[in-house]
């Protein structure tokens, strides 16, 4: 029996809106893999000591350095508040026999998000 | 209101034509017809050779799933009015095997389905005179979304995963595993857990959600998936933490 197989085309994800917002949070994870890399580089030298740190601060105030984090934290934003908003989804919770609703679930994500990120705040800047 | 719309429907005649190649048909624009019903006048009026599926034409069977301008669509709950004045896009279901037509071939989920075991499993089943397996509304409420799937493939055809990658086992069969898996009667879980856990399982989903927005039955396959990958996850963590966990 001779079938047609429709071809999958090179840029099929710009076909839909959803296609696209899809494959920029894949790629987003690049951007939180470079985070992790430019955090522990910092702490390696922050390890090292003084000239060491200098030396990372000095090259991280490259203008391409800059230009790399901001467009990194632009796509750990879209990581971020993509994936608290699909946690629903995936958890269901029940408090006495009924469904914690969808809302509520987001709600503690960005709430613990923000508490962790004000102890981090806390952490660096006191 | 117009009275007739164009109906571009794709035609793929095997031996004939290379791929699928577009023809025009003019169809009455009815207030209450759905495209089944453009393409049943063109089969019974215009052209009887062309060739597509339906059954119930009331959004039971899952027969007469096919991608409409674009979208996939059951045709039998999807109207002409709505997307006056034309015209409107016929294709069969993307990410399938075209036979004929508007007709493809679901093979590949007729053999996928049985692995996932889409029945109520028991470790013991109990003698017929002691009755029912009783369940609550309660209990009845965790699983009975994932048990509206129509097998209609609208959301394999909607899935970028699938139409990559093939050996995907796919959003309606994982929602019919949970489906059982979230049933208080069933005890087959850890029996479909290594098909639905391995790489073809719920891993191979990135999640793009497509799947729940076509299905015409609000299944939510998505999160069918994303469920079972916390319930999987957490699972290999206790095991870890905790290796003579009983399974």
């Amino acid at each position: 029996m001779s079938v047609y197989q429709r071809p999958v085309k090179l840029f099929w994800w710009l076909e839909k809106r959803s296609y696209v917002i899809f494959v920029l949070r894949e790629l987003s994870s690049v951007f939180i893999a470079w985070f992790v890399v430019f955090l522990l580089l910092l702490v390696n030298a922050i390890g090292d000591g003084a000239a060491s740190y200098q030396t990372f601060v000095d090259w991280s105030g490259q203008w391409w350095v800059v230009a790399i984090n901001v467009i990194a934290f632009l796509f750990v934003l879209l990581h971020t508040v993509t994936w608290f908003a699909l946690a629903p989804r995936a958890m269901v919770i029940k408090m006495r026999g009924t469904r914690v609703p969808a809302q509520g679930v987001v709600a503690a994500h960005y709430l613990a998000w923000f508490v962790l990120s004000a102890v981090v705040a806390w952490v660096v800047l006191r | 209101m117009a009275d007739e719309i164009t109906l571009e429907v794709a035609r793929y005649r095997p031996g004939v034509d290379a791929e699928p190649v577009m023809q025009q048909y003019q169809v009455p624009l009815r207030e209450h017809w759905a495209i089944l019903d453009g393409l049943t006048y063109i089969k019974d009026q215009l052209d009887g050779t062309l060739s597509f599926r339906w059954s119930c034409r009331m959004g039971i069977c899952g027969s007469c799933g096919m991608t409409v301008n674009g979208e996939p669509q059951l045709s039998c709950a999807t109207f002409l009015t709505d997307y006056a004045p034309g015209p409107i896009r016929v294709e069969p279901l993307r990410n399938f095997p075209v036979i004929r037509d508007l007709v493809v071939d679901i093979d590949d989920f007729m053999t996928k389905l049985p692995t996932v075991k889409p029945w109520v499993i028991r470790d013991v089943d109990e003698p017929v005179e002691a009755g029912e397996y009783l369940q609550t509304p309660e209990e009845l409420d965790d699983y009975k979304q994932f048990s509206m799937c129509l097998n209609c493939m609208l959301c394999y055809s909607a899935c970028p995963v699938y139409s990559l990658d093939q050996d995907f086992i796919g959003p309606a069969a994982i929602a019919l595993a949970q489906r059982y898996n979230l049933d208080s009667r069933d005890e087959g879980a850890e029996e479909r857990r290594a098909v639905l856990t391995s790489p073809e399982g719920i891993w191979a989903c990135t999640f793009v959600g497509e799947c729940s927005a076509a299905c015409p039955k609000g299944v939510d396959p998505a999160g069918a998936i994303q469920r079972y990958k916390l319930t999987a996850a957490t699972q290999s963590i206790k095991e870890l933490l905790m290796p003579r966990i009983k399974r």
